[in-house]
């Protein structure tokens, strides 16, 4: 796409998937038309700078890091690591200590215990305007000055920031949010959506190397989404880390390159498929015309089949280690059989499936 | 650390068009002092020629203070509450900007429409006498010291009215309810240059000097105070 007019990703952690398919070959090839947000050249310098500056050290290192107010306990011993240009989902249902945490990271609330390093700097109260100069929060709310025009308020930010060519810097992250044309418009004028855009915009002033992205596409229309997801993508490439918070788990699962689950403590952490396979059992569901005469013989000795149970009168669901291997054996043995094959299916499990399971599993337990 | 002045000439920037575009603001700083004069004018020009002499005596324009230290208390109590009521002061705080440079960046916003008021307004009032009074009552009330005080004490005043309603501010949940103690705030300044107009408290050079050094001395301390007491977390998440 070439958005920001440099060489490709900086270092990750992160693997990308074994089979080289689902996230990565969709919101991060985004090829349907001439995106908006495509139009704008950010740059994402002092990110590549900072990751190619210091080769093994992470965005962002958080270790056993926790909040009280009073008796009532934030988010407790949460500890993670984050490389420069990581999409890092972070989940969790409302009161996790999901915000809490970002503000915490970002400096606006001093932590109870634990230890983080953000950007190199460690998090500590005299490292607080050095920390701010390499992040940029974008808050669930935009927090826009209403009666000031879009680009009054970024003029100000960029100030704030101590921008240099704040005039140039403007123009260019109003256009990769399409927004130049409303650039002189009362930020009350806009709706919720353009607000949004205003406040990413914003965001992106200072070139930052760690980006807390917070609900960002909360009240955007699908469309409006899609740009956002683009931009998220391009500022990963170009070395920008990118925290998320997000409630949209299509969304996280999509963009995402990890996801931790947040619920006071840090429930899991890890890739969106290896959560999966983590909290789910691989399974392939066969259904066939009539019922097997012995479905025992059938799956009782195929590779790659770990077990079986009767699922209703003609349905059979059996656990699996390799759908490669199990799925052409299962074929193979059901043909011999001699069965009616109505099909064959490995379950899907999405990251909802693994978020609900481990919430509720969470509210379980405290329930208890 | 000295402060950024780019970072405090944003904070002004921003606080200046935000007035400009704010009609009940503007409106409500321009009201007060003109009720301010209506009492007083009305008196200088229905006063006897002949009862001018005691005026020579008197510093009665001193009573003019007032509005410096008045006007402003609406505005910079508004200033941190209000924010974090809209919403506004989150994305602030998370730049780079230092807690005293925002502070110092409130605190001249407010005062430099403060000063453009009450010297525009002590203008008009000058004007006025000159204009209207008998040439005793105005060559009695006009005197270059009180003139001087004027000038000087104008920023002074106003200076000490922010602050104290910045501090009021940066602890208040509500910004009625700043705004309704800022005002309160400054009611025992108004009331010492009252006495200072009506020679109850006798005005000197010496005296004069002294409570300009401590005006001085007092902005100072306001600002590093109202720095000290504005706690990112409590005005973030309101607790604490």
């Amino acid at each position: 796409m070439g958005l920001f007019g440099r060489g490709g990703r900086s270092r990750r952690p992160v693997e990308p998937d074994a089979d080289g398919s689902g996230r990565e070959g969709s919101a991060r090839s985004p090829g349907r038309g001439s995106p908006p947000l495509a139009a704008g050249r950010l740059g994402g310098t002092r990110a590549l700078a900072a990751a190619g500056g210091s080769p093994d050290a992470p965005a962002l290192s958080v270790s056993a890091l926790s909040k009280r107010f009073g008796d009532r306990t934030a988010f407790r011993d949460v500890s993670f690591e984050i490389g420069y240009g990581e999409v890092f989902g972070f989940l969790g249902p409302n009161g996790a200590g999901k915000t809490t945490t970002v503000r915490t990271l970002g400096t606006l609330v001093a932590p109870t215990s634990g230890s983080a390093t953000i950007a190199g700097v460690p998090l500590a109260p005299e490292n607080g305007v050095e920390i701010r100069r390499r992040i940029s929060v974008m808050p669930e709310s935009p927090g826009l000055y209403l009666r000031l025009s879009v680009v009054e308020n970024l003029e100000c930010f960029a100030e704030l920031y101590e921008t240099p060519d704040p005039t140039d810097r403007i123009d260019r992250v109003l256009r990769a949010v399409d927004l130049a044309d409303r650039a002189d418009d009362a930020c009350g004028a806009l709706s919720k959506g353009l607000r949004q855009r205003v406040a990413l915009a914003r965001a992106l002033l200072s070139d930052p190397e760690i980006l807390f992205l917070d609900e960002p596409t909360a009240g955007l229309d699908p469309a409006a989404a899609r740009d956002v997801h683009e931009l998220i993508v391009a500022l990963s490439r170009s070395g920008v880390t990118i925290f998320l918070t997000t409630h949209r788990l299509e969304e996280a699962e999509r963009l995402c390159d990890r996801v931790a689950i947040l619920n006071t403590t840090l429930r899991t952490i890890g890739r969106p498929a290896e959560l999966r396979d983590q909290l789910f059992a691989r399974t392939l569901t066969v259904r066939t015309l009539a019922p097997l005469g012995d479905p025992g013989r059938v799956f009782g000795d195929l590779p790659a089949v770990d077990g079986w149970r009767q699922d209703g009168p003609a349905g059979y669901v059996l656990a699996i280690s390799d759908a490669a291997v199990a799925a052409p054996a299962v074929t193979r043995a059901l043909v011999k059989a001699g069965a009616d094959v109505l099909s064959i299916s490995e379950s899907h499990h999405s990251l909802e499936d693994v978020y609900l399971e481990l919430v509720d599993e969470n509210e379980t337990v405290h329930g208890r | 650390m000295s402060p950024s002045s780019r970072r405090v000439r944003a904070v002004i920037r921003k606080e200046l068009r935000d007035f400009r575009r704010n009609r009940s603001l503007t409106v409500g700083m321009a009201i007060v002092p003109v009720l301010f004069c209506v009492q007083p004018l009305v008196t200088v020009f229905t006063l006897d020629p002949a009862a001018s002499a005691p005026l020579r005596h008197e510093h009665v324009l001193l009573y003019m203070l007032g509005i410096p230290a008045l006007v402003p208390s609406f505005v910079a109590a508004y200033s941190v509450v209000g924010e974090r009521q809209q919403g506004t002061l989150e994305p602030v705080l998370t730049t780079p900007i230092r807690r005293e440079e925002l502070l110092l960046g409130k605190a001249l916003a407010a005062l430099l429409p403060s000063l453009a008021v009450a010297y525009t307004v002590y203008g008009l009032f000058l004007a006025c006498v000159e204009l209207f009074a008998a040439a005793a009552v105005a060559s009695a009330l006009i005197r270059l010291p009180d003139l001087l005080a004027q000038l000087f004490f104008t920023p002074l005043l106003a200076g000490w009215s922010i602050w104290v309603a910045i501090l009021i501010s940066t602890r208040s949940d509500d910004v009625r309810v700043a705004q309704q103690f800022a005002v309160l705030a400054s009611l025992p300044t108004i009331a010492m240059t009252t006495l200072v107009a009506l020679n109850v408290i006798k005005a000197s050079l010496v005296a004069g000097l002294v409570a300009a050094v401590a005006l001085l001395l007092l902005n100072r301390i306001g600002w590093r105070l109202a720095s000290a007491l504005f706690d990112r977390e409590r005005l973030i998440t309101g607790t604490r």
